[in-house]
């Protein structure tokens, strides 16, 4: 099969609409994250927009703009990248297809822009990831259904017989966050019941400990189906393409799927680790977590192996950087996971801000740098024309590593300087420090941290400059020049 | 095997789901039924409370303060008894938060009062200096909804069996019995005579003029709420 000798032409029409959603999404999730940084350093800065503006409004909409918003649209637009080129098979083939992707990016669209409202509005479940209420929650099933007709469509008319691994990866985050969000957001809309109060309004179908563990099971996994496997399906695609190696093991590959496939789902515990939930679920979370170390580091490892013998392109292209470092930053963060959730250091980290800290070295670091990379590999071949400045984006790296190692770093201090102080006794066994003395002390680690957030958020802010001035003033590029690996940059 | 499974979509996703769901099955289910059992002394919501509570989820409080207390004795000092499953029988959804930014509220009501809250939540640095949390001045003005968290409670009693209108038994041996009256008009007079018992606990004049008029300010709902928490 697959047999076919003249190129295919890629329609790249829905592709190039996520691209742009992925880049509004990421201005505006981050822009707030860096504000309700500056929030924790600054309280005065709670009162720019009156109840609207304080720290707990705004922390959801920070939440749910970067992780359904930038993350969950650069799934998409890589999605309607990868699939065709590693089916073979073009999207113009099927104006059903074509319609289809359209209407997804037109539901999510809305359902993305209504939740910023409500969520504003204060209208949210206050489940964390799972704020929205029932409404929205089925425009969410709606566009998610869109996107497996795409999925299975796709591969239904595909030319390769074999599925390459990404489209392992985009099937198990379409299948498991289906999963995972029909069960954590069962809720009864209390108006439909009473007939009395609003119409969105809805009460959990789980009270208590068993809500928690729903949530926490939803919530880990969630970070397993959005923050890792569908970027996995990216730097499968991504890397080997960009530097023009082929993938170091297919073994490894096979491992580390099946291996994440299986181990992910049991360590959602690790959340409620000394909670009311049964000791034997914290311990099957916490153990469950520890073996997790093998398939995350198998992904991580087969890519930095994929690389062997071509170290020199680090040097070269800004793009093999931010994946080889994202590639990195995933091992760090899920060596450091399992450290947090063994049980006598999770005594010490749980509710402390190394909790955040781990979740922003992996988000900034692993998922940001490969949706960037993504991104700008994506940009030449879909606008055809050439990145607009290679300088730009060797600044935009370093801005942000240097604003990622700012975040974590100051994030570990104060998290242990808190999980320390909170358990701190005098001779007498008597606590050593009022609760406001340890929110007091880490002002200078919160400043530092909200200026490690400024620094990444501006390379963000020149990200997305560069690939607007290669859209509108790039150098336009012959067909020929776009069947390279090595992305087309300008040297400026 | 991994090879037939990559050229067949439709068993490859089979098999995906397959292993994905086994620990949910195996994690969570078994637990069910016994984690909702309330533990003795655990009552539900009145409609004020809850009205409170959806203040409480509406603002995030649970962004910065959990409502979980472990078993450590840093922890039982700081806040008191640690938490029992059976507490949280009618939370729904839990509010256990996942960090502290601001300390546990599990059970602040058993060491805060009404005035405490009214000053703390107008300004929390008059009361607590260096705090970084914000003042929440809206809640003095705006009004709780009353009948979304009377729909909610209803909600509850028919779909979940919360037991309102019922006798149970408290800690001490004595009975309590939360109202649940069976229609709305009913249900706000009840509503505001225990608004009342809260306003008469605070400064605000434009707080206590709104309740005499039979408004309920947030903030009134909120306090009965974290008055409730014990």
């Amino acid at each position: 099969m697959g047999g076919n000798q003249t190129p295919l032409a890629y329609d790249y029409t829905v592709a190039r609409l996520f691209l742009y959603a992925t880049i509004l999404f990421g201005i505006i999730g981050m822009t707030i994250g860096v504000f309700i940084a500056f929030q924790m350093a600054f309280p005065e800065l709670n009162y720019l927009f009156g109840e609207y503006g304080t720290f707990s409004r705004l922390r959801p909409i920070h939440t749910n703009g970067v992780a359904f918003g930038f993350t969950v649209s650069g799934i998409f637009a890589t999605w309607y990248y990868v699939g065709q080129r590693v089916l073979k098979v073009s999207m113009a083939e099927s104006p059903f297809l074509m319609v289809v992707g359209k209407l997804h990016f037109a539901v999510y669209i809305l359902t993305i822009l209504l939740a910023v409202v409500t969520l504003f509005a204060g209208i949210t479940t206050s489940k964390e990831y799972a704020e929205l209420e029932w409404p929205l929650d089925l425009l969410v099933v709606v566009f998610w259904v869109l996107w497996g007709v795409s999925i299975f469509g796709l591969i239904g008319i595909r030319r390769e017989r074999t599925l390459y691994i990404s489209i392992w990866y985009y099937i198990a985050t379409f299948l498991a966050v289906a999963m995972l969000f029909l069960f954590n957001n069962m809720a009864v809309p209390t108006a439909l019941v009473s007939g009395h109060g609003d119409w969105y309004h809805s009460v959990s179908w789980y009270a208590g400990t068993n809500d928690a563990l729903v949530q926490w099971w939803y919530g880990h996994n969630a970070v397993a189906f959005v923050f890792t496997t569908p970027i996995v399906a990216m730097i499968y695609y991504f890397l080997p393409k960009e530097s023009g190696q082929a993938v170091y093991s297919y073994k490894l590959s096979l491992l580390s799927f099946w291996g994440l496939m299986f181990v992910y789902l049991w360590a959602g515990g690790h959340h409620l680790i000394y909670s009311t939930v049964p000791d034997w679920m914290q311990t099957m979370g916490s153990v469950f977590s520890i073996v997790l170390i093998l398939p995350s580091w198998g992904s991580a490892i087969n890519m930095l192996l994929t690389m062997k013998g071509e170290w020199n392109q680090l040097q070269s292209n800004p793009l093999i950087k931010f994946m080889v470092l994202g590639s990195t930053f995933y091992m760090l963060s899920t060596l450091e996971g399992p450290i947090q959730a063994i049980k006598s250091v999770n005594a010490l980290a749980h509710f402390t801000d190394w909790i955040p800290g781990h979740v922003h070295d992996g988000t900034l670091g692993w998922v940001g740098f490969m949706i960037i990379a993504s991104m700008y590999h994506m940009t030449p071949r879909l606008f055809k024309r050439e990145l607009y400045s290679k300088s730009l984006m060797e600044t935009q790296f370093w801005l942000q590593t240097i604003g990622i190692v700012l975040y974590f770093s100051s994030m570990w201090i104060a998290g242990i300087t808190q999980g320390m102080m909170w358990r701190a006794t005098d001779e007498f066994g008597n606590l050593s420090y009022s609760f406001i003395d340890t929110v007091v002390v880490l002002h200078p680690y919160y400043t530092v941290r909200a200026i490690g957030g400024l620094l990444y958020l501006t390379g963000i802010f020149i990200w997305a400059y560069n690939i607007y001035k290669t859209i509108t003033d790039g150098r336009k590029l012959e067909d020929k020049e776009l069947n390279v690996n090595r992305s087309p940059m300008s040297a400026n | 095997m991994f090879h037939w499974l990559e050229e067949r979509p439709f068993f490859f996703a089979v098999g995906v789901f397959t292993v994905v769901s086994f620990a949910g099955l195996i994690e969570i289910l078994p637990n069910f039924a016994e984690a909702s059992r309330p533990t003795v002394g655990t009552k539900p919501y009145s409609t004020l409370e809850l009205a409170g509570r959806h203040v409480y989820i509406a603002d995030s409080c649970n962004a910065c303060h959990s409502q979980l207390i472990r078993p450590f004795k840093s922890e039982t000092d700081r806040y008191g008894m640690y938490s029992l499953s059976g507490e949280y029988a009618y939370d729904r959804p839990f509010l256990w938060g996942s960090k502290r930014a601001g300390p546990d509220l599990h059970r602040v009501g058993a060491y805060r009062t009404t005035d405490w809250h009214e000053n703390h939540m107008w300004e929390p640095v008059s009361v607590v200096p260096g705090s970084i949390m914000p003042a929440y001045k809206h809640m003095f003005s705006n009004q709780a909804d009353i009948e979304t968290a009377y729909a909610e409670a209803v909600t509850v009693n028919k779909v979940f069996n919360v037991p309102y209108n019922t006798n149970i038994t408290m800690r001490d041996g004595s009975t309590a019995n939360v109202k649940l009256p069976a229609t709305y008009d009913e249900a706000k007079a009840d509503v505001l005579a225990e608004a009342k018992i809260i306003a008469s606990g605070m400064k605000n004049q434009d707080v206590k003029d709104a309740v005499e008029r039979g408004e309920i300010p947030q903030i009134v709902a909120l306090i009965a709420y974290l008055n409730s928490l014990k």
